[in-house]
């Protein structure tokens, strides 16, 4: 009953814990992002963070709140640029290089040093991988979360 | 015997999920129940590269005397097991959007009421 | 760089890039935007053509990816790494399919697709759906055929779904993703089991090394029942009605197609990955009984649908008949004498069938969707007389009609013959069930053409749009053509799909080496 008469908001302790958790979650994510060819997780895990941090802010404040700022619109088109990113850096393997994915990075300085035997913690190796787990994890993020909102939206329009 | 109760728990997940699918009325039920067996196969994957005492196969932070790659778990089937979540994720969304719109049209989500293609 | 070398990835990789340009271009210009979704259809058909006649004159083709040369894979201890990408005859045959049924559904959609609001989306899914059957088609490896199956399987029931204020059609939507899903899932099950027993995941690596022990009976049957499952062979034919009636024209026609891929991935698994080291007799003889309870049970619940586009529906599950009972036939004989002689033939029947099936039945669902463009309706009861008017729809629907009944000169008549003569030999029952299937097929569409088209003018209706016409155009002109010159065809389109089919060893050798 209540949600409805705030517009869908929660208290005001939910609301301030929302927003000071906010920032923090969106670094983790980052980090999880950053990391994805060294540790357990990637573009996937780390975008699916992201997302639930909106989708946080979206169960405090209430959808139509979150929608002002946030346009499905343009979570559409980031979803789409992290998808292009992704073949498009396939795509540059396959004209520059040798194949389709091939990992042109290795050897350059960026992103391009193999350490030999266990590589602790260094974040600049992999080649492409780090580009393709930042493209996936903007797709993921912006994916998951319009689904969450416009899923709360057309629930919304309901009631 | 203990070696297999993971093995045995997954034909339980998929028995128990394909019972939802087919003989339970409300659409959520079944998609909860679709979501059950991919986990009993997700988890039959994950069973299949474990190895006794093995590690995570990442060499960031690895204990000390870990042989390299015996003492890993197989890196395989774990990514196997993640891209069928990440399609798992999509799936279960398309579904749940799917039953609110049948939700939206007919007004129950009985699938023996959401039946207007039969006639 | 050597472009014929790179085609396969290209092929995969510029739809899936087109396709999230899509929603971009959607943004700036609606009218950029069609002609952008048409040069990728209309590039894609050429380098699949290019790509097609590059294998069925040289031989399989060898794709992995991110290696330094994507020709040769890379072998660790007999073991392929990467993900390899191989396109033998079959698969060019099949992929030649899916570019040309999609550039007429494409070229088909500009106009009919009116109404929605999301119709950048339906772009993007449509090209995905085409990555997803190409991906099926050229894939060598068996995980990476579960995820194009679901990429295929999501976009697919998303497009079904497309006219969502309609009930109806998220309700038929609703039944594919649930029947889709489970049989993905079995399929991702079977590769399980295959890969415990292996720690492979390329066919043509654990087609080398396989023993037929029990673990492989139990992944062979899932996956024989799953791929069946997507195909709509009779006893799971249940969700096929029911979702190509609701979709939208140009995504039917789609659908026929991508039913096609997974039954690809049912011959690919009898034939390639178990080929001859399972019992093909009794595996031949259980496609052939499909085959034949498709053909008949789908042509007679076709009879009595007023629906125009379920009964449509209905005769796809009964022509998907036919391939099963032509390459159930080819198995069934695998490994005897007798398979060179008219073994081959009865394969030739039902693979020519397929490519004859795509584009018919493509024909026809169009057909349906220009009338319901101009109607508003599926219902036959409710039409009449259209033949005053919708002059070229009207020449279109014969057309398709007749090829379906297996008149000729149409294209359907050469692989019904066939399918007939080697299933003869075999066992007469099996062809007179299938002459018999084809004269019920002929009637229902008697009846469809008079109730439809024939009869006094009931409806003051304007002839379908331009974009509608051309897309139907390019799947008639097909027909015709393959109609025409029967014999070239089989000859050098689909004997080189139905010996790389057969041909268990060539696929193997080509990863393997040696």
């Amino acid at each position: 009953m209540s949600e409805e008469k705030n517009n869908g908001r929660m208290s005001i302790i939910v609301r301030t814990i929302a927003s000071s958790v906010f920032p923090f979650i969106v670094i983790f994510s980052f980090y999880i992002i950053m990391h994805g060819h060294l540790t357990p997780g990637g573009g996937f895990q780390g975008g699916s963070v992201a997302a639930s941090a909106i989708v946080m802010l979206i169960a405090a404040y209430g959808y139509r709140k979150v929608d002002e700022r946030v346009k499905e619109n343009s979570l559409a088109c980031i979803e789409s640029i992290g998808a292009i990113i992704f073949v498009a850096v396939a795509f540059v393997g396959l004209f520059m290089a040798a194949s389709f994915m091939y990992n042109f990075l290795v050897g350059s300085p960026f992103f391009g040093e193999i350490p030999h035997g266990g590589n602790t913690g260094i974040l600049n190796s992999g080649g492409i991988l780090p580009i393709l787990n930042i493209a996936v994890g903007l797709k993921v993020m912006a994916g998951l979360s319009a689904v969450v909102a416009v899923m709360a939206l057309s629930a919304g329009e309901k009631k | 015997m203990i070696w297999n109760i993971p093995f045995i728990t997954v034909i339980v997940l998929i028995a128990v999920g394909l019972y939802a699918v087919l003989f339970k009325r409300n659409l959520i039920k079944i998609a909860v129940g679709i979501t059950i067996i991919e986990s009993g196969v997700n988890l039959f994957l994950i069973t299949l590269g474990y190895r006794k005492g093995g590690v995570a196969p990442i060499y960031t932070n690895l204990p000390p005397n870990v042989e390299i790659p015996k003492g890993m778990v197989l890196p395989v089937p774990q990514a196997l097991t993640l891209t069928s979540i990440v399609i798992g994720v999509a799936v279960l969304a398309l579904i749940l959007s799917f039953t609110m719109k049948i939700y939206e049209h007919y007004k129950s989500l009985d699938s023996h009421i959401v039946r207007r293609l039969k006639e | 760089m050597n472009l014929i070398q790179q085609m396969p990835a290209i092929l995969i990789g510029m739809p899936l890039i087109a396709a999230f340009l899509t929603p971009i271009i959607d943004r700036v210009n609606k009218k950029i935007r069609n002609g952008f979704v048409i040069v990728v259809l209309i590039l894609e058909e050429i380098f699949m053509i290019t790509l097609a006649w590059h294998v069925f004159t040289n031989g399989i083709a060898i794709y992995t990816m991110g290696a330094s040369n994507p020709s040769i894979v890379p072998l660790q201890a007999a073991v392929p790494i990467r993900i390899v990408l191989e396109i033998d005859g079959m698969s060019a045959f099949m992929g030649l399919i899916s570019a040309t049924v999609c550039l007429a559904a494409g070229i088909y959609s500009i106009s009919f697709i009116k109404e929605g609001n999301g119709k950048g989306k339906y772009y993007t899914l449509l090209l995905i759906m085409l990555v997803g059957m190409l991906g099926m088609e050229f894939t060598g490896d068996l995980f990476n055929l579960f995820v194009f199956l679901e990429i295929l399987s999501i976009t697919s029931c998303a497009l079904i779904a497309y006219r969502n204020w309609y009930g109806d059609a998220v309700e038929g939507a609703f039944k594919y993703m649930v029947v889709s899903n489970i049989a993905a899932l079995f399929v991702l099950f079977a590769i399980g089991l295959l890969y415990s027993r292996y720690d492979l995941l390329n066919i043509a690596a654990i087609s080398k090394i396989m023993e037929y022990g029990s673990l492989e009976k139990i992944a062979l049957v899932l996956l024989v029942s799953a791929f069946a499952m997507k195909c709509g062979a009779v006893p799971m034919h249940f969700w096929a009605p029911d979702s190509y009636t609701v979709a939208p024209a140009p995504i039917t026609a789609i659908l026929v197609s991508a039913s096609q891929a997974s039954l690809y991935a049912l011959f690919r698994t009898c034939f390639s990955l178990y080929g001859n080291l399972m019992d093909y007799h009794s595996i031949g003889i259980v496609l052939i009984l499909f085959g034949l309870l498709s053909m008949f049970i789908g042509v007679t619940m076709a009879l009595p649908q007023k629906d125009i586009k379920r009964l449509m529906a209905y005769h796809a599950v009964s022509q998907t008949g036919y391939m099963l009972l032509g390459v159930g036939v080819g198995l069934y004989l695998l490994g005897s004498s007798n398979f060179n002689t008219y073994g081959v033939k009865a394969m030739e029947g039902g693979i020519f069938h397929i490519i004859n099936h795509a584009m018919y039945k493509g024909l026809l669902f169009l057909t349906a969707g220009a009338i319901f463009y101009r109607l508003k309706t599926r219902n036959l009861n409710e039409m009449g007389g259209l033949a005053h008017t919708m002059k070229f729809t009207s020449i279109f629907f014969i057309i398709g009609a007749l090829a379906i009944a297996g008149i000729p000169p149409f294209n359907g008549f050469a692989s019904k013959l066939l399918i007939y003569e080697a299933c003869y030999k075999v066992n007469p029952i099996l062809s007179i069930i299938a002459m018999l299937v084809s004269i019920l097929t002929l009637a229902s569409f008697v009846k469809v053409f008079h109730s439809a088209f024939m009869g006094p003018k009931l409806h003051d209706v304007e002839e379908a749009p331009k974009s509608l016409l051309i897309g139907m155009g390019i799947l008639t002109f097909v027909i015709i053509l393959f109609g025409l010159f029967p014999g070239w065809v089989v000859n050098n389109i689909v004997h080189p799909a139905v010996t790389a089919l057969a041909n268990r060893i060539d696929y193997i050798n080509a990863v393997m080496g040696g």
